[in-house]
């Protein structure tokens, strides 16, 4: 059953990185140590990408629900928001622009030094 | 384990999806949309969030493995990376380094509890690797998650518009600057106007969650 396939390998790699992530108590995300070891497997060829393409796909185009239970959780942080707003809202809309321009122009120079 | 937490969140969320499918703008965001029903059904209801997260949960546990797949987009968008990879590297490690800091600076500028300005330094990452850096420095994952998601949507409502006043018109330069920004969401708009931009808005994305989850955890005791 080719979708056991994928989801084996695609769940193999995520133990992986979380065993990783606590057994060497590392503070990166297990999952994101799961991504880079299958993006090596990938680059390497020990996993093809025929095998995990469809099951990854399903993962990624669906991801925004499973952001929905942690936001949630917000409703146990009313009150410090509430105090906090100021600084949340105010630093959410500047530290947004800031970054967006210095991206942009940082690129942008470099690749008008190329031409 | 009750069948609620779970149906609720697929219930609400399918419906948001719908109105978006139909309506498509910014403030029509379904993940947004959906946390602020949901919470408020449940203030207005008086269940608890450990009540809902019972059963919800397990939409959460999907997180880990969705991380994992993001290697698939960066595997297939290798050529681009190799194509501009200066260009790449310094968007991520510059931008990536910038949205930390200005949100770490600026909220402390604003009289921010440390507690914030922990939760909102992964706020340009893409949520699901940001909720996971957020648990491990020690902030608030459910406020990473919405300052994310409500990133993502300035982005959306208002980036393209802001790198045009710029007089940013490098393709290169406007698709890295929404990826790193503003992630899925910064994505997802530009990608409507330039296809290249858009792909690799999508690449730096993926990229400058891995090179955050890296440098915050080690940034962050600097910051402290």
């Amino acid at each position: 059953m080719k979708p056991y396939r994928g989801l084996a390998i695609i769940f193999g790699f995520y133990a992986l990185g979380e065993f990783t992530s606590s057994a060497l108590d590392l503070p990166i995300p297990g999952s994101v140590l799961g991504m880079l070891y299958l993006l090596a497997a990938l680059l390497g060829g020990a996993v093809k990408l025929d095998w995990v393409e469809n099951e990854a796909e399903l993962f990624v185009r669906n991801m925004s629900i499973m952001f929905v239970p942690p936001g949630v959780g917000i409703i146990t942080y009313i009150g410090l928001l509430k105090s906090q707003a100021v600084p949340v809202f105010g630093a959410l809309i500047i530290s947004f622009l800031i970054t967006l321009l210095v991206t942009a122009k940082t690129v942008e120079l470099l690749r008008g030094e190329r031409k | 384990m009750n069948p609620y937490g779970i149906a609720l969140t697929l219930v609400v969320f399918y419906a948001f999806s719908e109105l978006h499918r139909r309506k498509r703008a910014f403030y029509t965001n379904p993940v947004l949309l959906s946390i602020t029903a949901i919470a408020a059904l449940l203030w207005a209801g008086g269940y608890s969030y450990e009540s809902y997260m019972e059963s919800a949960v397990i939409l959460k546990f999907l997180l880990g493995p969705a991380v994992v797949s993001l290697a698939v987009p960066v595997y297939k968008g290798r050529e681009t990376i190799k194509a501009y990879a200066r260009e790449i590297t310094a968007g991520i490690v510059i931008g990536g380094t910038v949205a930390i800091l200005s949100a770490f600076y600026t909220a402390k500028l604003f009289g921010g509890a440390e507690e914030v300005l922990l939760s909102m330094t992964p706020k340009s990452v893409t949520t699901a690797i940001a909720i996971g850096v957020s648990e491990k420095i020690g902030g608030i994952p459910a406020l990473t998650a919405v300052l994310v998601v409500l990133t993502g949507i300035l982005g959306n409502a208002v980036g393209v518009e802001l790198l045009n006043v710029a007089g940013i018109k490098d393709r290169i330069a406007r698709g890295l600057a929404m990826g790193v920004t503003s992630h899925g969401l910064g994505t997802a708009r530009i990608i409507l106007d330039d296809e290249l931009a858009g792909a690799v808005s999508g690449l730096a994305m993926a990229l400058n969650g891995v090179f955050t989850s890296l440098l915050l955890p080690y940034l962050i005791e600097v910051l402290k």
